[in-house]
């Protein structure tokens, strides 16, 4: 088989994105059926501030209006988003593990710089992390999971995320290489 | 439904986790390399996937309501609150470009050890943290634009549910016709 990683060392090629496409499918068909809503990912890192905010600054994290109904509601990590998010970090080790595809490196530091490429990194995460909040969901939340139940909001929010990401990357140095 | 294995409990959370977890590795996107050649338009598999598993789930879903397996008044619709939405997507989706991931993906990267991937991930909560200290100015951005007409596209557009589907169904299919071009010409060219 062709190697169709064209982003570093040599490896196993990922599953075909038919594949994949259908798998995941089947996994969001799956979480409608059994739960009623879809996949997210922002629930926990939300909830995972709120808890960090108040082992940090409990009274900054308690009086702050969007965080201090959250702690205020009790162990605020104890949700179903908690729960689906540790699946994701453990299925996601379990496929790199027996891909081979394991191990410690910085994607992207040969054409942007070690610090470069880890400050982008952090730019981006900001960037998104503060988005998600005000469209109260990520890529997973609103734009996969809300474009599959035909909500306005999931093709709304999928059409401004990819017409922005297309901008940026050409603004930034054309992403991750 | 509260214990461990209701379907709304941890156990089942974990197992639809780790498939989702288990898939996005499988598809490559732990790498913010090649989930950013989408943006270079030399590699379409985050179009691919992304389209082909919302056709997947909306069909199925249809298919179940109409045999009466699934009751479509019980699953969770976002509330198009198009400004908040639109505005929020923007981000999420420049973030991807400069940062190689978006939320769900970051996690996956850091797991197969990218340390971009786990800075991303720290990120999200600094980004957290900026959007809870200016709340009060952003409170009312997040209900911004709310759209009355209807939450879905078949209310919105007046058309059966089924006629959405067939033109999903076709521009699926039309995303990788047109992404396996771009793919070819971006190999014809050296770019991958």
């Amino acid at each position: 088989m062709e190697n169709s990683n064209a982003c570093g060392l040599p490896q196993r090629p990922y599953w075909p994105a038919w594949r994949a496409g259908l798998a995941l499918g089947v996994v969001l068909l799956l979480t409608f059926i059994l739960t009623g809503h879809g996949l997210g990912a922002t629930g926990f890192t939300t909830r995972l501030s709120a808890w960090l905010g108040d082992l940090a600054a409990p009274q900054w994290t308690l009086a702050n209006d969007y965080l201090g109904p959250m702690i205020e509601d009790g162990s605020v990590l104890s949700s179903w988003i908690t729960w689906q998010v540790l699946g994701v970090f453990l299925g996601a080790l379990v496929s790199a593990y027996f891909a081979g595809r394991m191990a410690w490196r910085i994607e992207g530091e040969a054409s942007a710089g070690r610090i470069g490429r880890l400050l982008k990194a952090l730019a981006g995460g900001i960037l998104a992390g503060f988005g998600a909040r005000i469209a109260a969901g990520c890529t997973s939340g609103v734009g996969l999971s809300g474009a599959a139940v035909l909500s306005v909001a999931g093709f709304v929010f999928l059409g401004a995320f990819f017409a922005a990401g297309l901008v940026a990357a050409r603004l930034s140095g054309g992403g991750v290489k | 439904m509260n214990g461990l294995f209701a379907s709304g409990g941890p156990l089942v959370a974990v197992l639809l986790g780790f498939g989702f977890g288990f898939v996005l590795e499988r598809a490559g996107f732990g790498s913010g390399c090649k989930l950013t050649a989408q943006f270079r338009l030399t590699d379409w598999s985050v179009f691919k996937v992304m389209f082909s598993a919302i056709v997947f789930a909306a069909v199925g879903l249809y298919v179940l309501e109409q045999i009466g397996l699934v009751n479509a008044q019980a699953l969770y619709v976002p509330i198009p609150y198009l400004w908040a939405i639109a505005v929020g997507g923007a981000l999420i989706g420049a973030g991807f470009a400069v940062g190689g991931y978006c939320p769900g993906t970051s996690a996956v990267g850091l797991m197969t050890g990218r340390i971009d991937a786990l800075v991303f991930f720290a990120g999200l909560l600094i980004g957290t943290y900026l959007f809870a200290g200016f709340f009060p100015q952003l409170d009312a951005l997040t209900t911004a634009g709310e759209l009355t007409r209807g939450d879905r596209l078949p209310e919105l557009l007046g058309v059966p549910e089924w006629l959405v589907l067939v033109v999903l169904v076709a521009a699926a299919v039309g995303v990788f016709f047109l992404g396996g071009w771009f793919e070819r010409r971006a190999r014809a060219a050296g770019q991958v």
